[in-house]
């Protein structure tokens, strides 16, 4: 059985379109990733399928159940973590996760199984106020918290925004270990490098799904051919690639990227010579892998 | 001799027993990008404050824009530009009476606000949206218009806490374009990040842990020292010794 299957779902507030007909599947046990900017439309897509909200058109279900007639049956099989922390900030840790489970109609030590690799490192502040911690250990709660009645679906929408790249390294190897455990993660997040992590991705954008694939053949699919380019004077750099006919660059950490449409003559020697000829005689350039960012700035491109 | 803007020494801010930021040392010379990174909790925040006029240190001493972090908060507010992702913009403005609004909070005359607007709104091609309430205005649009805002009034320094977060790969990047173009223009940028591609644009760039400084070079220095390929990993390593839990 499907985890999720979103069929054409839209949305619109006061006429403004936020989700345009988006459809896709999650599998049973598949980490899937939802990436795109903020106001790509992300959060409705969280909210609708978790049954907060109502389609205004297009179906949708959570392991076979419709989220707007079967919303009780959703609600007691998902755990949902929303963008904004949304726990009981003058309750404890522990106050938290024990009114979780008690309104799911379960006990912590139930399923500690799930959780004890987090809430370990939680145990030394279990007494602590939860709007007291830092915004770290805000968001591993809020994961226990999701997860104590033991989902079959979890949904998180952005759960590493704002965070640091070790903490949030981190919190995708808790996800890692809850897919083995066969539970199945719609997850979004403004990162791209976050999306390799997933088995597939949906890459979002103005409410509409642009592509959906796994992060290696959403690469293999890229068909431009794509350069890098390193020089002294970055703003100098990225000011002539502008003026290479046929190319697209952009800043891409160290290095500018040139992406080449198929067919157009453009090679290494070419774009050193452009950039030569435009005062840049030291620049190194040579051709590069594409990633899930080139690929995703293409589409918006 | 570069011109010096910013000149911490010892900088150090206690809350209680808890040492927020400890001891900091460095220099940030005119017109250059100087990133501030450190993990959630390390003592950025609290740093910036206090250089920013907003919050008084325990100890150390620091300049910015040539004046006293204890003694001349007022001067300080008046020669830097500050935006982050939290603080921005009027939503129930347009985007003009946003313009017309921080230009005179910046002490502008009607005549400058006049030219700066129409110079702003065709500079990042919002012509059609003038009129517009910033709230119907797309986020990347929003963050450009921000950022044109928190230098409008030329200031020495201007302070970015995060302010590409949540905005789409390529919206980001000409957000950068307009930092460069602001450094060339000789003004200096303070800025924090939770990209580490955009660590790499920076000229040079400290990392703090557990409120001190542990590693402070350019990008291409800072890989070499840690005999790594990319800040990333560079942040890792460094990042990996925290001992306190944020």
């Amino acid at each position: 059985m499907k985890a999720v299957i979103a069929n054409s779902l839209s949305k619109e507030y006061d006429g403004k379109t936020a989700v345009d007909k988006v459809s896709f599947e999650v599998d049973e046990g598949e980490i899937f990733g939802l990436i795109g900017p903020d106001g790509a439309g992300k959060t409705s897509i969280f909210r609708m399928l978790t049954t907060l909200l109502l389609p205004d058109k297009g179906t949708a279900q959570v392991f076979g159940w419709d989220v707007v007639k079967d919303w009780e049956s959703i609600r007691n099989s998902v755990g949902y973590m929303p963008g904004k922390f949304s726990l009981y900030q003058d309750l404890t840790v522990e106050e938290n996760l024990q009114f979780f489970a008690t309104v799911f109609n379960t006990s912590i030590q139930e399923n500690y199984h799930l959780i004890e690799d987090i809430y370990v490192q939680l145990e030394p502040f279990k007494n602590r106020r939860a709007g007291k911690l830092s915004g770290g250990m805000k968001q591993k709660l809020a994961l226990c918290c999701a997860l104590i009645h033991k989902p079959k679906v979890l949904f998180l929408d952005e759960p590493t925004t704002g965070v640091d790249p070790v903490s949030r390294k981190e919190f995708w190897e808790m996800l890692k270990k809850l897919k083995e455990q066969n539970i199945s993660i719609l997850v979004s997040t403004p990162y791209m490098d976050e999306a390799s992590q997933c088995d597939r991705i949906a890459l979002v954008q103005n409410g509409q799904i642009l592509s959906i694939d796994a992060p290696k053949d959403l690469i293999q699919n890229y068909q431009n051919q794509l350069f890098k380019a390193k020089a002294d004077d970055r703003y100098l750099l990225l000011e002539v690639l502008k003026s290479l006919e046929g190319a697209k660059s952009y800043a891409f950490g160290e290095y500018a990227h040139i992406s080449v449409e198929e067919g157009k003559p453009i090679d290494k020697a070419l774009i050193l010579h452009h950039l030569e000829a435009n005062g840049l005689s030291q620049a190194e350039v040579d051709v590069v892998e594409a990633t899930i960012e080139d690929c995703f700035i293409n589409l918006l491109h | 001799m570069e011109e010096i803007v910013i000149q911490a020494d010892k900088l150090t801010k206690k809350f209680g027993d808890f040492i927020a930021t400890n001891a900091i040392t460095f220099q940030v010379h005119k017109g250059e990008i100087f990133g501030f990174l450190g993990a959630n909790g390390a003592g950025k925040t609290t740093a910036m404050r206090m250089l920013c006029g907003l919050l008084t240190p325990s100890s150390g001493n620091a300049k910015v824009a040539g004046f006293d972090v204890y003694k001349e908060t007022e001067s300080i507010k008046k020669n830097i530009g500050y935006m982050s992702q939290k603080f921005s913009l009027y939503e129930d403005l347009t985007v003009v009476e946003n313009i017309r609004f921080f230009g005179g909070i910046y002490g502008l005359s009607d005549n400058e606000i006049k030219t700066k607007t129409e110079e702003l709104v065709e500079r990042l091609g919002l012509t059609s949206v003038r009129k517009k309430l910033v709230v119907d205005l797309p986020l990347g649009w929003k963050q450009k218009l921000s950022f044109s805002i928190a230098i409008i009034h030329q200031p020495k320094i201007v302070f970015l806490d995060e302010p590409t977060g949540g905005v789409d790969p390529l919206t980001r990047r000409q957000f950068w374009e307009l930092i460069y173009e602001a450094a060339h223009k000789g003004i200096t940028v303070f800025v924090t990040t939770h990209y580490m591609d955009e660590a790499e644009y920076c000229d040079r760039l400290s990392i703090m842990v557990d409120g001190m400084i542990k590693a402070l070079d350019s990008p291409k220095n800072l890989k070499e020292q840690f005999q790594v390929t990319s800040m990333d990993q560079v942040f890792y390593k460094l990042a990996r010794q925290a001992t306190r839990s944020e």
